[in-house]
């Protein structure tokens, strides 16, 4: 997914703008992906080296999940499947100001087991948010296994595609595919971009792993994954 | 109290337009007014609560202060998750309107029963919670608060047409309405079912004397204003057509202990799960003791031997 906010924070949220009112918003959906989101906040400005240092420290405003009480961070998410209602609320906002504002969310696979999700699937279609687009990150891979094992979501796009969106299939590594993905505007429905991902990606030892949901690297793993993500460059 | 209360928020709606009406496909013949006057300004968000927390949440980030209606256990428990990490999270001021305290919703049964939403809501810090006991006070309160910083949750019951005597629609934030003065016992109820406790008083009259107070904010509790009462009286008894754990009896409690107050506490509430049968609200306060006649009887033992 570092793929994906990287096309988002060097596109279409490319100018830091704190909690200027008509920012266009962002909801890490699936909050638990923080991390990569304060590296993508750090490389547009908003966050110091230090700030991205203190993570998951004590007293830190950095935590595993994001929080709005930084300046940078539009919503707070961590429970999956509450992103995407907020983000349709956000949307609406934007229509009823009668502002050119466009609202951005990323999901997980896992996450769309949630039923929330779907409520805010049918509202956002009902009312037409043209100025949503959400993103899953399709790594086919949720906590404690796959989800086609756990609780299958397949098939993805068609499932939007039924709930009346707009529905856009990327390799979610493929930068001017995402970037094109999300420059679309669709007129009169919410757009959806499915990204396949290989979680993991660039460390072969964690690609499509399991474990690695979880799992902390030891100072080895980590030399050896940071020489795997050097030759993806 | 919904009449009053939508009639109270066309007002405001017509003064300001942040207001905005959200609906889970709840309020026929009570929500129409809004609907008519401001038909772009309301959203039935269909039978999806969670959604229609989320999406008040955004709302309220841009700037909108959204109500949000349903029957209170669909409003307040049903999403309690996206209304506690949306609105109180961040802090923003949605407007949580939940009807049908206690057995207001009578032969639908217990998934209709709100019996403990004072309890889970008045745990969030920074929300406000307020449960008025009639229509009267429902308006005042109304608008006392719906401006304030941070999330409402407002407990209406029914009933717009009885009143409490000597209420008089009074509500003040951080106090508590005092509607009878007596000095024998004291009676705090919370909600709708103060009409049934200020029936209590006035028939105990003259052989007991009791005050009566009208708790209508649950959170932040109107401590110190309590605690002066509390310290007049050698008993009280807590009225609501609420769970007893959490509720009106558990904050009283609280008051007392942390206090040191030397006043006994009664809690009249719900005592066990209303599963096993239903009936009309008159008919469950009855069986569950929350009637005037009950709670006269209640109040007579708990001051017998103390005048």
């Amino acid at each position: 997914m570092a793929g994906i906010l990287a096309a988002l924070y060097s596109g279409p949220l490319g100018a830091a703008r704190g909690k200027d009112p008509e920012r266009d918003r962002f909801i890490l959906s699936k909050g638990h992906a923080a991390l990569a989101l304060y590296a993508a906040l750090h490389l547009r400005g908003d966050i110091t080296r230090a700030e991205l240092d203190s993570f998951c420290g004590d007293g830190s405003g950095l935590g595993v999940h994001p929080e709005s009480s930084l300046h940078c961070v539009d919503f707070s998410t961590g429970a999956l499947g509450q992103g995407l209602s907020m983000a349709a609320g956000a949307a609406l906002a934007a229509r009823l100001q009668g502002s050119p504002r466009r609202v951005f969310a990323l999901l997980s696979d896992g996450e769309c087991n949630e039923g929330a999700v779907w409520e805010a699937a049918l509202f956002a279609a009902h009312h037409k948010l043209e100025n949503l687009t959400a993103i899953i990150d399709l790594n086919g891979q949720q906590a404690f296994g796959y989800t086609e094992e756990v609780l299958s979501m397949t098939p993805m796009p068609e499932r939007w595609r039924a709930f009346n969106w707009e529905v856009a299939e990327v390799d979610g590594h493929d930068m001017p595919a995402l970037a094109a993905a999300l420059a679309a505007r669709p007129a009169g429905r919410p757009s959806m971009i499915v990204a396949r991902t290989v979680f993991g990606r660039g460390v072969p030892f964690m690609e499509g792993r399991i474990k690695w949901h979880y799992w902390p690297m030891s100072d080895a793993e980590y030399a050896l994954a940071m020489a795997g993500l050097e030759k993806l460059k | 109290m919904r009449k009053s209360f939508i009639e109270t928020l066309v007002e405001l709606a017509g003064r300001d337009p942040r207001i905005l009406l959200l609906s889970g496909d709840i309020g026929y013949l009570a929500l129409e007014p809004f609907a008519e006057k401001f038909p772009k300004r309301y959203f039935n968000c269909g039978v999806a609560e969670q959604n229609m927390l989320g999406v008040a949440t955004g709302l309220a980030e841009a700037g909108f202060v959204p109500f949000v209606y349903s029957i209170a256990t669909f409003s307040a428990l049903r999403p309690y998750d996206f209304f506690r990490n949306g609105p109180v999270l961040h802090r923003l001021p949605v407007r949580l309107v939940g009807v049908g305290g206690g057995f207001e919703y009578g032969h639908n049964g217990l998934t209709h029963y709100a019996v403990e939403d004072v309890a889970v809501m008045r745990a969030q810090p920074g929300l406000t919670v307020i449960s008025p006991a009639d229509h009267r006070q429902g308006r005042t309160a109304l608008l006392a608060t719906w401006n304030a910083p941070g999330p409402v949750y407002y407990r209406l019951g029914k009933d717009d047409t009885t009143v409490i005597p000597g209420l008089d629609g009074r509500f003040e934030r951080g106090r508590v309405q005092v509607t009878a003065a007596g000095g024998d016992l004291l009676i705090l109820a919370m909600g709708a079912i103060a009409r049934e406790a200020a029936a209590a008083a006035e028939a105990l009259r003259p052989d007991l004397a009791c005050t009566l107070a009208v708790v209508a904010e649950a959170n932040p509790a109107p401590a110190e204003h309590l605690a002066l009462l509390l310290e007049k009286f050698k008993a009280v008894m807590t009225v609501e057509a609420h769970y007893l754990n959490g509720g009106l009896g558990s904050l009283v409690a609280e008051i007392i202990a942390e206090r040191g107050l030397p006043c006994k506490l009664l809690r009249r509430g719900i005592k066990t799960m209303p599963s096993e049968f239903s009936g009309g609200e008159a008919y469950m306060n009855r069986a569950y003791g929350l009637d005037s006649a009950s709670l006269a009887a209640a109040a007579r033992e708990l001051a017998g031997g103390r005048k």
